[in-house]
């Protein structure tokens, strides 16, 4: 085969977001007729890199290349003209549309004068295009009843329905059956064939091996390396994507383990998750690894009684308590530090003091008022053990830098005096400091007795933090490693779905 | 695909007939051709005031200022009327729509460009229009004497048996039906008002379907400008104040959804018609005019109970045997 040229290719691509850079000068190149597999761990800039290519983000530097002339993408609409579309990670549909009409937005048919929708040729085109994907679908239902898997297919058949010459998959695969899955593969094909360059994110490494001709690995917002995918095999992938070893600054102290402070035993919700068991003692900190979308925030989030599941109990120091609410949650002893800390972890538009003593009013009420000397001095207690930084505690905390948000919650949630607190990806999009000062105050928590259990997508963070790791693949546990055991490769081939069934002890 | 009448269509047509029907067997003369078109043409400027809230609410937005920019442009062609008499009234009313759907543009700039929420716009709007009826009025009414005879004729004469007002809003419900089903600036309304998101990732601009959305209400508000006043006869500060409130029930009650990218034609104008049944037959019926506001206000807290249980959702699916069941 002749050397062909990249019909796609990016140089020096950087796009930075508050507190995190996302890319940093990265390059990518995508052949006419070929399959591209981006290969990097959750964090490694993968999603920010599609939104980049796609006109949905633009990049801080670098530049865009589409058949060798340099490209401007101000918005989607100006990417999908020049044929190129994405299907994205989270199906970005209409629930409340028609699925005809999910494919056509944005380029109806029309006829006459007046431009009038043509419905009639679009649902044809749309059957047609339904039935080359061998997608058993009705045109005429409404998105919101059909399956995640059945919506990926609709969000396949629409980037079909341009007259596209770049295809990106964004794990496509996430949610899909293996008979879709089978499907999309022959898609794939066709698509190759048509002459399509073809990029295709997946964390399964058997997806990659079959229809990849060429990988790319990103690992923390940086490019790593390319090539062709038979000129590697999966461990040398997996070593790229891991890169660092794991040894570097976590503060890790083994703590003796104390009593089990918790038992959780056959959770199950309809939807989300299914059979979850685990115990959890004084002194540990447990963590949990998967994909995003694994279902872990669920998890926390049903422990947490924001969700109610269909099955199973919770055992508090042995006792079982029933937790239907966040309320009856903090009463058991369980506090919870959300993923997304703007929206569910603090009040942006009220100060550190008040953000603080907002669980527990009635400790700082006085004959029915409140008493704000003592909820400035128990506000005071924790804000200072937790080095919050700020001129005073009655700083806003929309004022505060994303690490010292994060602060600001664990402070409340400690002066709950809790026995578990569940930490959903305690690091994310904080500065390295702020995340190391959350790394030790962990192990602090630890040592003063406290369960923690960390959700985390950064495989360093959670090996290096964690003293048992349970992984989740899809809604199930797969399998659970000790400290001593821990080994990245088998962790990262646990949460893709290439371990399932196996425990490793 | 043929899916005129949803279930909530249905019921709101079932709701009327019974309705009718009861209150026409307690008293003969409400089921007579002449009242129930009387009913109709009394409801026609709720019906098409509410063909232009229906998209604004589909946006996800609210326009609270309709009913002050029909009193505006109302006031305004009544005292142009007034003081020249000989100037043609369908160029009178062209300017009114056109007066209105300049407010209308303004309610939606503000909400686009400077992204500030809809019902803050609208309530600062509200207030602004009609304190302009004031500057320009002194606060004087412009009573029946003072308009030309044919500016108050127009929506009174019949065209085969039906009064032109209430032609006017049967035609705009069939221009409202073509443009929510067949016109692409109609669809990718519902699409930005459904998922803001997905639309943005499809090219659609949702700021400027809300900004279509507004102006298409605010020149309906004007064209009702001119219906209002010759119909009544009267121009005054205070004409159809609250009338907002109204306009948003009929679309909350037909099945539009407050939060956006549901809503349809029909259930729209079944809305207002429910509204207008309710307002013509409980007097009827010797009801006091104190319940009818209860009664409506009771149904649109039994609607908007309907709507939200039919959009609970219940968590996202993960597990690959539920990804499956639904599909059956």
């Amino acid at each position: 085969m002749s050397q062909v040229t990249p019909f796609y290719s990016l140089r020096g691509i950087s796009k930075a977001f508050p507190g995190v850079k996302a890319l940093d000068e990265v390059q990518l190149d995508l052949y006419p007729g070929e399959v591209m597999a981006l290969i990097g761990e959750n964090g490694a800039g993968k999603s920010t890199l599609v939104k980049t290519m796609t006109g949905i983000y633009q990049p801080d530097s670098g530049a865009l290349y589409l058949a060798g002339e340099t490209i401007k993408l101000p918005t989607p609409d100006a990417a999908r003209r020049l044929g190129i579309t994405a299907i994205h990670q989270e199906t970005v549909l209409f629930d409340e549309l028609s699925v005809t009409e999910n494919i056509f937005t944005g380029h109806h048919l029309t006829r006459g004068l007046l431009k009038t929708l043509d419905w009639p040729a679009m649902r044809s085109q749309c059957i047609k295009i339904l039935a080359d994907i061998e997608a058993q679908i009705d045109p005429d239902i409404l998105l919101k009843h059909l399956s995640i898997g059945q919506r990926h297919m609709v969000a396949i058949a629409r980037a079909l329905s341009f007259d596209a010459k770049v295809v990106i998959l964004d794990e496509p695969t996430a949610a899909l059956s293996i008979y879709e899955t089978q499907e999309l593969y022959k898609i794939v094909d066709k698509l190759k064939n048509a002459g399509c360059a073809i990029m295709f994110i997946s964390h399964k490494f058997d997806e990659v091996f079959a229809i990849a001709d060429r990988y790319t690995v990103f690992r923390d917002g940086c490019f790593i390396n390319q090539g062709k995918i038979d000129s590697v095999n999966q461990a040398q992938l997996v070593t790229m994507m891991v890169g660092r070893t794991v040894d570097q600054v976590y503060p890790k102290e083994s703590q003796p383990l104390g009593e089990q402070v918790l038992k959780v035993a056959n959770f199950s919700h309809p939807t989300e998750f299914n059979d979850l068991s685990f115990e959890l003692h004084a002194g540990e900190i447990l963590g949990f690894y998967g994909l995003v979308g694994a279902g872990r925030t669920e998890l926390m989030q049903a422990i947490y009684g924001v969700s109610n599941t269909s099955s199973g109990c919770i055992e508090i120091a042995g006792v079982a308590v029933s937790i239907h609410s966040p309320a009856d949650a903090i009463k058991a002893g369980i506090v919870y530090v959300p993923e997304e800390r703007q929206s569910q972890g603090v009040v942006l538009d009220l100060p550190i003091d008040q953000n603080i003593t907002l669980p527990q009013l009635s400790q700082i009420n006085n004959n029915g008022l409140l008493n704000p000397a003592s909820e400035y001095a128990l506000a005071d207690e924790y804000a200072s053990r937790l080095q919050v930084k700020a001129p005073d505690w009655h700083e806003l905390v929309g004022n505060l830098s994303g690490g010292n948000q994060q602060k600001v919650v664990i402070a409340k949630w400690l002066a709950t005096q809790p026995k578990v607190i569940i930490l959903d990806e305690p690091t994310k999009g904080i500065d390295i400091s702020s995340k190391a000062a959350v790394h030790s105050f962990m192990s602090e928590l630890v040592k003063q007795g406290l369960a923690v259990i960390m959700v985390s997508s950064e495989l360093p963070e959670v090996m290096g933090m964690s003293d048992r790791i349970i992984v989740m693949s899809e809604g199930l546990q797969v399998c659970d490693f000790n400290r001593a055991d821990f080994n990245a490769e088998q962790i990262v081939s646990a949460a893709s779905g290439g371990l399932n069934e196996k425990t490793i002890h | 695909m043929k899916k005129l009448f949803t279930s909530r269509e249905a019921l709101l047509c079932v709701l009327i007939l019974i309705m009718t029907l009861s209150v026409g067997a307690i008293a003969d003369d409400f089921l007579s051709i002449s009242n129930l078109l009387s009913i109709y043409n009394d409801t026609s400027i709720l019906i098409i005031l509410a063909l232009g809230q229906m998209l604004v609410i589909i946006t996800r937005c609210i326009d609270l200022s309709v009913a002050a920019n029909l009193a505006l442009t109302g006031m305004v062609i009544a005292m142009i009327n007034s003081s020249f008499p000989d100037f043609p009234v369908p160029l009178l009313v062209l300017f009114g729509a056109l007066l209105g759907l300049w407010m209308g543009m303004i309610n939606g700039l503000l909400v686009w460009k400077l992204g500030i929420p809809a019902i803050v716009v609208t309530l600062g709007t509200m207030s602004i229009y009609r304190g302009i009826i004031f500057l320009l009025s002194d606060g004087a009414w412009v009573n029946a004497h003072e308009m030309s005879k044919v500016f108050m004729q127009i929506p009174r004469s019949t065209f085969i048996g039906i009064a032109l007002l209430s032609w006017v809003s049967i035609i705009t419900v069939a221009v409202f039906y073509y443009f929510t089903r067949y016109a692409r600036t109609g669809r990718e309304i519902y699409a930005a008002g459904n998922s803001p998101t997905a639309a943005f990732y499809t090219g659609i601009d949702v700021g400027r379907s809300q900004f279509i959305a507004f102006s298409l209400s605010g020149l309906l508000a004007g064209l009702c400008g001119y219906l209002w006043v010759s119909r009544y006869a009267v121009a005054y500060v205070d004409v159809a104040a609250g009338f907002e409130l109204q306009v948003i029930s009929a679309c909350v009650i037909g099945g539009i959804s407050i939060m956006g990218g549901i809503g349809t034609v029909a259930g729209c104008v079944l809305g207002a018609i429910f509204l207008g049944v309710i307002n013509n037959a409980l007097p009827v019926i010797g009801v006091s005019p104190f319940w009818q506001m209860a009664i409506s206000g009771g149904v649109i807290v039994l609607a908007v109970i309907a709507s939200s249980k039919a959009e609970q959702k219940s968590g996202r699916i993960i597990l690959k045997s539920a990804g499956l069941a639904p599909s059956r």
